[in-house]
C-alpha cells in the first residue's frame, strides 16, 4: 500500500487479524487516519470492512495486529474501554434500541470527554429528531433512525467517529441531508472512517480512500486523485 | 346480592384480602424473576430458595443478633443480594452464552442445596417470627376486619413494585438496563460496564426476593420449604405475564393472587389449580404471554 505515514495520525492499523470463531476474516489489514480526516473503506460486499470496524472497536470476538489510537495501543482492550479513549461507532444495522424512546436512544451513550455537541447543536443538524423526542426509537423512518444513530455519538466527546455504510437503503434527500452533515462534522474537526458500497457519496465527502479486499487494504487512493482513477476503482469494486 | 349466592361479604372480602396478600408475594418474586430473565437470559430457579434465605436471615438476626424487624427489611435483602452477586460472579457468569437451560439447572441445583442446607440445620417445623409491635392488631372496617401487618405487606410491595417499575422504565439506569437487555455488545462499545450491570441485576432480583421473604416471616412460618412451594405458582405467574415483562410481572402477580382468593370463595376445590388453567389458557391463545413482546 502508499506510505502516507505522519507523525498526526490519529489511528494507525497495522497487521490486524480478525476472526468470527473459526472464520478468519481479517487477513492483516494496514491502515492509518489522520487527526480531522474523512477516509472510507471501499470494498465489495464481504471484503472485510465492518468487520475492520468492529475489529477497532473491540467488537469482534478475536483479534491480533495493532490498533494504535494516538499513542494507546487498545488491541489487548475490551470495547467499553476502547469507547473511553474516544472512538465511537455507528453500526450498520444503527442499532437503534426499541424498547428506549428518541431522547433516551440520543441520551444512552455515556460522555466520555469534554467538547461534544450540545443536544442544540444535534437537533440543528437533525431538525426532524427534535420533533420526534417521545418517539419510540423503532418508529422512526429508515432516515431519521440513522439520523439518531449518527446523533448519539456526537454528544459524546468522542473524536474519531466509525460511520458503516449510513447511506444504505436510505432516499438521495437524506443520503444528501447525511452527505452535508459528514462535511459540518469534518469542519468541527471530527475524524471519520466511513465504510461505504456508494463511492459516489463516498467521492463526496472523503479525503481518501481505502480499498478492502479480502480481510485487506490493497490500495490507497487520494480523493484528488479519483477521477484518473475511475477504471482502476471500478475494477475493484466489480461496478 | 352475595346473600344469594349463599355467601357473605366478610367471606369475599377476606379471601379477597389474602388474595391480594398471596399476590403481593407473586409480583415480588416474579418481578425479581422478570429482571434477571431480561439481562441474564437466566430462569433463576434459585429464587424460591432466596426467598426462603430472606426470611432465614431475618430470624437469624433477630435470635443471634437481636435485631429487630425494620431493620431487617433493610439488611436481609442486602445480605441475600450480596450472596446472589458471588454465584453470579462465581456461577452464573459463566453460562451467559449458553442455552437457557443450563442455567436452569444451574440454579434448580442451588435451590436443592440452599434449602437442604437450610432444612440440616433448622429442620422442617418452622420457626415463629414476631409481627412488629406497631403493626399488631389490626382495624375493624365494618365489612371486615383488616389486620394491620396483612395491609402494610400489600403497601410495602406495591411500593416496592412501583419503585422498580419506575426505576428501569424512567430513569438514565433504566435506559441502560432496557438498552443492555436489546443489544450488550453495542451497550459496550459506548462504553458502558455491562458485566457490571448485570451482577448488580442479578444481586438487585434476589435481593427483591430476599425483601418477600422479610415480608412473609411474620404471616408463614419461617421454615425451609416456604420457597419451593411457592416458586412453582411464581413461574407460572411469569409465563402468564410474558417473560421478561417488568409490567406484566407486576400486573399478573397482584391479578392472579386476587383470582385464586376468589376462586376460593366460589369454587374451592380449583383455587389450587386455577392459576395452571389459566396459564394452560394462556399459553394457547398467546403463547408470548399477557404482556409479552412477540420477539
Amino acid at each position: 500500500m502508499t506510505e502516507t505515514a505522519t507523525k498526526s495520525a490519529l489511528l494507525r492499523v497495522e497487521r490486524l487479524h480478525g476472526w468470527y470463531g473459526e472464520s478468519h476474516v481479517l487477513h492483516g489489514v494496514d491502515f492509518e487516519v489522520n487527526t480531522g480526516e474523512v477516509v472510507t473503506l471501499l470494498g465489495r460486499n464481504g471484503a472485510g470492512k465492518t468487520s475492520t470496524l468492529l475489529a477497532i472497536m473491540g467488537m469482534l470476538p478475536r483479534r491480533e495486529g495493532s490498533v494504535r489510537f494516538g499513542e494507546t495501543e487498545t488491541i489487548a482492550m475490551q470495547s467499553r474501554h476502547i469507547a473511553r479513549l474516544g472512538i465511537a461507532i455507528c453500526p450498520e444495522e444503527r442499532g437503534i434500541f426499541s424498547s428506549l424512546n428518541v431522547d433516551e436512544n440520543l441520551m444512552l451513550p455515556p460522555r466520555i470527554a469534554d467538547g461534544g455537541l450540545s443536544v442544540e447543536r444535534i437537533f440543528d443538524l437533525f431538525p426532524n429528531l427534535k420533533e420526534r423526542r417521545r418517539s419510540q426509537g423503532t418508529k422512526l423512518s429508515g432516515g431519521e433512525q440513522q439520523m439518531l444513530a449518527i446523533a448519539r455519538i456526537l454528544r459524546t466527546g468522542s473524536r474519531l467517529l466509525l460511520l458503516d455504510e449510513p447511506t444504505e437503503g436510505l432516499a438521495p434527500v437524506i443520503v444528501q441531508h447525511i452527505g452535508r452533515t459528514i462535511q459540518k462534522l469534518k469542519k468541527e474537526g471530527f475524524t471519520i472512517v466511513l465504510v461505504e458500497q456508494n463511492f459516489r457519496f463516498a467521492a463526496s465527502v472523503a479525503d481518501r480512500h481505502y480499498v478492502v479486499e479480502q480481510g485487506r487494504v490493497i490500495d490507497m487512493i487520494q480523493n484528488a486523485d479519483l477521477d484518473a482513477n475511475t477504471g482502476k476503482l471500478q475494477a475493484y469494486l466489480g461496478v | 346480592m352475595f346473600e344469594l349466592l349463599g355467601i357473605s361479604p366478610q367471606v369475599l372480602l377476606g379471601q379477597l384480602l389474602l388474595g391480594l396478600i398471596n399476590g403481593s408475594f407473586y409480583a415480588v418474586l416474579s418481578l425479581g424473576l422478570a429482571v434477571i430473565f431480561g439481562l441474564l437470559n437466566i430462569i433463576n430457579f434459585a429464587h424460591g430458595a432466596l426467598y426462603m434465605a430472606g426470611a432465614f436471615v431475618a430470624w437469624m438476626l433477630l435470635h443471634y443478633l437481636g435485631i429487630g424487624y425494620w431493620p431487617s427489611l433493610i439488611l436481609a435483602p442486602l445480605i441475600v443480594g450480596a450472596f446472589g452477586i458471588v454465584l453470579e460472579r462465581t456461577m452464573l457468569s459463566r453460562l451467559y452464552h449458553l442455552d437457557h437451560l443450563y442455567g436452569l439447572l444451574l440454579t434448580f441445583g442451588l435451590a436443592l442445596i440452599i434449602q437442604g442446607l437450610f432444612r440440616h440445620y433448622y429442620g422442617v417445623s418452622g420457626l415463629p417470627y414476631r409481627i412488629p409491635d406497631i403493626l399488631s392488631g389490626g382495624h375493624n372496617l365494618g365489612f371486615m376486619f383488616l389486620p394491620n401487618y396483612r395491609a402494610w405487606v400489600v403497601v410495602a410491595s406495591v411500593l416496592v413494585c412501583f419503585g422498580t417499575w419506575f426505576t428501569i422504565e424512567k430513569t438514565r439506569l433504566g435506559a441502560y438496563l432496557r438498552a443492555a437487555t436489546e443489544n450488550p455488545a453495542l451497550v459496550s462499545a459506548f462504553g458502558i460496564n455491562v458485566p457490571l450491570l448485570i451482577m448488580l441485576t442479578y444481586g438487585f432480583g434476589v435481593a427483591l426476593a430476599g425483601f418477600a421473604g422479610v415480608l412473609a416471616a411474620p404471616i408463614y412460618s419461617v421454615n425451609p420449604n416456604m420457597g419451593a412451594d411457592l416458586i412453582i405458582v411464581v413461574f407460572a405467574v411469569v409465563v402468564i405475564g410474558g417473560m421478561g415483562s417488568i409490567l406484566g410481572a407486576i400486573v399478573t402477580g397482584y391479578m392472579l393472587g386476587i383470582i385464586e382468593g376468589l376462586t376460593r370463595v366460589f369454587y374451592p376445590e380449583g383455587s389450587a389449580v386455577v392459576i395452571f388453567v389459566i396459564m394452560a389458557i394462556v399459553l394457547l391463545i398467546k403463547p408470548e404471554g399477557l404482556f409479552g413482546r412477540t420477539a
